[in-house]
């Protein structure tokens, strides 16, 4: 996979994800090339389409367009299913997830985006093991951070 | 100073905003805060402020002053600290700026903390952005990590060591010791990449891919586990075990199967079974499947196994789930041609797809249609496309009429069905032919000579009713031109039309808003032409007066029968001629008066381009009075000495 990019119906972009390396020009002008071309299709079209050299599969969930970039070689039916993989561990993580969560809580979005992929390939295929890794990293967390408070202050979040 | 506001409410904040001009206030305050407060290095609240800056760069705003704030939140203890820094590496850092290699050594502590997801940070950024550079430095302890015994961290390992392989190709020998007893793994994560990394190996290297060849019993016996084994609520996807890792597997057989028949006959059963037993009803055991086909069609595999890949396609075609008919066809196209009497089988369903909604399918079901046509099914199958030329969308219009002009070309049938064929497509989708098809047609109606009554009467009614189609009108042009006589000699089936007419429509068309330049010479040339066929030469010599004398591009045809040029003394300069084997070039003549009693001559230089080094004839007509009446002398030169085109 060479990208990743959620967006929403109106093409605001909720979560970015490149495992190619672009300047920052490049990767605003690929995504709002790309945001437009999906936005422009047609509920009865396939979830496939060519797009320069690439295949791009690309699945709505609500109002969340899921959008990936793979190669000629890769299978386009089971990135559908690591993007619908990615998507339950949303769901389990947030508790039936929405676009709301994924806007406030951007950050842990990502996080189990890489306990899921690494350098655009599963690193993980069950999905008990990756909800577990995150979780343990958010106690890591918590309890790192409750070390460093000093004891009458407020809990700190970011 | 007050605590700088979290995260979760400047989101809120700025979503609020009802304005763009607002929400860049607001932003451009956040910033400027954010910055005073990196200014004064405060570590409490540099996390909480990078991550409000990630928000802001999500949103399109520049974000590269904490690029180094990122760097040193990396090099914190703190848990959050690092997990946000990493995190605002991967987003706001690349290769290209310098700055990045500033990471190499907090990734390379990082890499051998104590805690598993500390490293397991520092793997994800390695092997999701690392440049050359900190792959060469950090390779080592990416290889350390591949033969660890914690199953988390030898997952990313070996997919960090596939990054590292991509960019820097030499390294990969330092991995293959680690590889030896990656397969013998039980974790499935492990597994799944280990897999890649073998797969990222083997297609990089032949030395690698016969080396790893050995595994194929091995991956055979992992796959039989997994289709045979029970439900594995961890792993199981709709009833399917492990659905990446099965297909991988495929996958990575595949590439060693290939070209080596030892491998594919060790693999077939194994394929046998998962292509029979792989439940159809959702897209997963179709994934699965997709998987198999690609690898059966690639190996060496016998016979009965590829049909049964390509009866798989089949039934795909005929799923309900368009993506599911899209993967069909891509792969159909990809086998069409080494499978072809199989794939023949499915032709109707083929055809079916042309009628589909979608344009992705549309497309491919056009080109696979195109690669399906022979001698048999020639008429049926061209009956579908020009229905298709009809009525599909703008883009597809060009490389459609190009195909069906060279399957036209391949098995017409007959004469009278190609011509009909090409009359079809130029009034259907004239104005999208490609510019080549227009010389290419007229050396095929050219060659076709008992069909050129018949095709200069069908051209003139094409003509009639539509001049907006340039390569139509071209073809039209320059086939009266040749064939005018026929046209109004009675050798047509139909009414025929009197000389002054065909020389009506021709010259409308040099004079219509809808005729490029191209088009114009090709109708003015035809006029001339017709001045040696049709009897109202004054009316032509007229014409040819009035635009001769502009730049126009003459068009002749390399038939040495019919090619010539016409031209009188009334033609004072001519441009660049433009035919298929010369280019002509007519200077100005060196008087427009022939003195009487041979006391003098007039000379015309004609410059010829010849690359082809074809020999040059000249025709030559003169027309003229004498004593009030009208002679017409025509002269053939045929001894131009071989120096002048050779």
């Amino acid at each position: 996979m060479q990208f990743m990019l959620l967006f929403s119906r109106q093409g605001k972009l909720r979560l970015q994800k490149w495992y190619v390396p672009l300047c920052d020009k490049e990767k605003k002008k690929i995504t709002r090339e790309l945001v437009q071309t999906v936005l422009a299709r047609k509920p009865k079209m396939c979830s496939f389409l060519e797009w320069r050299d690439l295949k791009i599969v690309y699945k709505r969930y609500a109002s969340l367009y899921f959008c990936c970039a793979i190669e000629d070689q890769d299978n386009e039916l089971i990135t559908l299913e690591i993007i619908h993989r990615y998507v339950e561990l949303l769901d389990k993580y947030f508790g039936s997830v929405c676009e709301l969560d994924i806007i406030f809580n951007f950050e842990k979005a990502y996080f189990i985006l890489d306990e899921f992929l690494l350098g655009g390939e599963a690193q993980e295929t069950s999905k008990k093991n990756v909800l577990k890794a995150i979780e343990q990293a958010d106690l890591l967390q918590e309890v790192t951070q409750e070390c460093q408070t000093p004891p009458f202050t407020m809990k700190m979040n970011i | 100073m007050p605590a700088p506001i979290r995260l979760r409410e400047l989101i809120r904040t700025i979503r609020t905003a009802r304005t763009q001009a607002e929400e860049r206030e607001m932003i451009q305050k956040e910033c400027a805060a954010i910055r005073s407060s990196f200014r004064e290095e405060d570590n409490t609240y540099r996390c909480r402020n990078v991550a409000k800056l990630l928000y802001m760069h999500m949103l399109g705003y520049p974000a590269h002053f904490g690029q180094l704030e990122c760097l040193k939140l990396i090099a914190s203890q703190k848990f959050t600290d690092k997990r946000i820094g990493y995190l605002g590496a991967m987003l706001l850092l690349d290769e290209r700026q310098d700055v990045h290699l500033l990471m190499t050594n907090c990734i390379k502590n990082d890499l051998n903390h104590s805690t598993q997801y500390v490293q397991g940070l520092a793997l994800c950024t390695l092997g999701c952005m690392g440049s050359s550079e900190m792959c060469r430095d950090l390779a080592g302890e990416v290889e350390k990590l591949l033969k660890t015994s914690n199953s988390y961290l030898r997952k990313k390992a070996a997919l960090c060591a596939v990054h590292v392989i991509r960019k820097v190709p030499e390294l990969m020998e330092m991995f293959l010791p680690a590889t030896k007893n990656l397969l013998s793994e039980k974790n499935h994560g492990v597994l799944h990449t280990s897999v890649v990394l073998l797969t990222e190996m083997c297609e990089r290297s032949p030395d690698m891919l016969a080396h790893f060849r050995k595994l194929v019993p091995q991956l055979v016996r992992i796959l039989k586990n997994l289709i045979m084994s029970g439900y594995s609520p961890e792993h199981d996807v709709s009833g399917i075990s492990d659905p990446f890792l099965q297909v991988r597997i495929l996958r990575l057989l595949r590439i060693l199967g290939r070209s080596d028949d030892d491998s594919s006959e060790a693999m077939n059963d194994i394929l046998a079974q998962v292509a029979t037993n792989t439940e159809t009803s959702k897209n997963v055991g179709n994934a699965i499947l997709y998987e198999t086909v690609l690898t059966i069609m690639d190996i060496k595999s016998e016979s009965g196994l590829r049909v049964l890949a390509i009866n798989i396609l089949g039934r795909f075609l005929l799923n309900n789930d368009k993506n599911i008919r899209y993967v069909a066809l891509t792969s159909l196209l990809k086998t069409v041609q080494t499978d072809h009497n199989a794939v023949q089988r499915h032709r109707s369903t083929i055809v079916d797809c042309l009628k589909d909604l979608d344009v992705s399918i549309k497309r491919r079901a056009m080109e696979l249609s195109f690669a399906l046509v022979n001698g048999n099914n020639i008429r049926g199958m061209m009956k579908e496309l020009l229905y298709f030329l009809d009525s599909c969308d703008p883009e597809f219009k060009a490389d459609c009429a190009s195909g069906v002009f060279l399957a036209a070309e391949k098995y017409a049938p007959s004469k009278r069905w190609h011509i009909d064929t090409i009359m079809r497509v130029l009034t259907t989708a004239g104005s999208y032919v490609r510019d080549d098809s227009v010389p290419n047609l007229i050396q095929l109606i050219t060659n076709s000579v008992e069909m050129h009554a018949y095709t200069v009467q069908r051209l003139y009614k094409a003509l009639l009713d539509d001049i907006s189609q340039q390569p139509l009108v071209q073809v039209a042009s320059w086939c009266i031109g040749e064939y005018g006589d026929l046209l109004v000699s009675g050798q047509c089936e139909e009414e025929e039309p009197i000389q002054d007419e065909v020389l009506d429509v021709l010259e409308g068309l040099l004079v219509s808003n809808l005729s490029t330049p191209v088009t114009r010479g090709y109708s003015l040339t035809a006029i001339m032409k017709l001045s040696t066929r049709f009897t109202s030469v004054n009316r032509i010599k007229k014409v040819v007066s009035i635009y001769g004398s502009t730049s126009l591009i003459l068009y002749c045809c390399n038939d040495p029968i019919s090619s010539w040029i016409s031209f009188n003394f009334h033609l004072t300069e001519c441009p660049l001629s433009v035919c298929q084997t010369f280019q002509l070039q007519l200077l100005s003549p060196s008087s427009n008066v022939v003195p009487a009693l041979n006391q003098g001559t007039v000379t015309q230089v004609i410059r010829v381009l010849n690359p082809q080094k074809q020999q040059l004839r000249m025709r030559i007509k003169l027309t003229y009075t004498l004593k009030g009446s009208p002679v017409q002398d025509l002269a053939e030169v045929n001894n131009f000495p071989p120096q002048s085109w050779q």
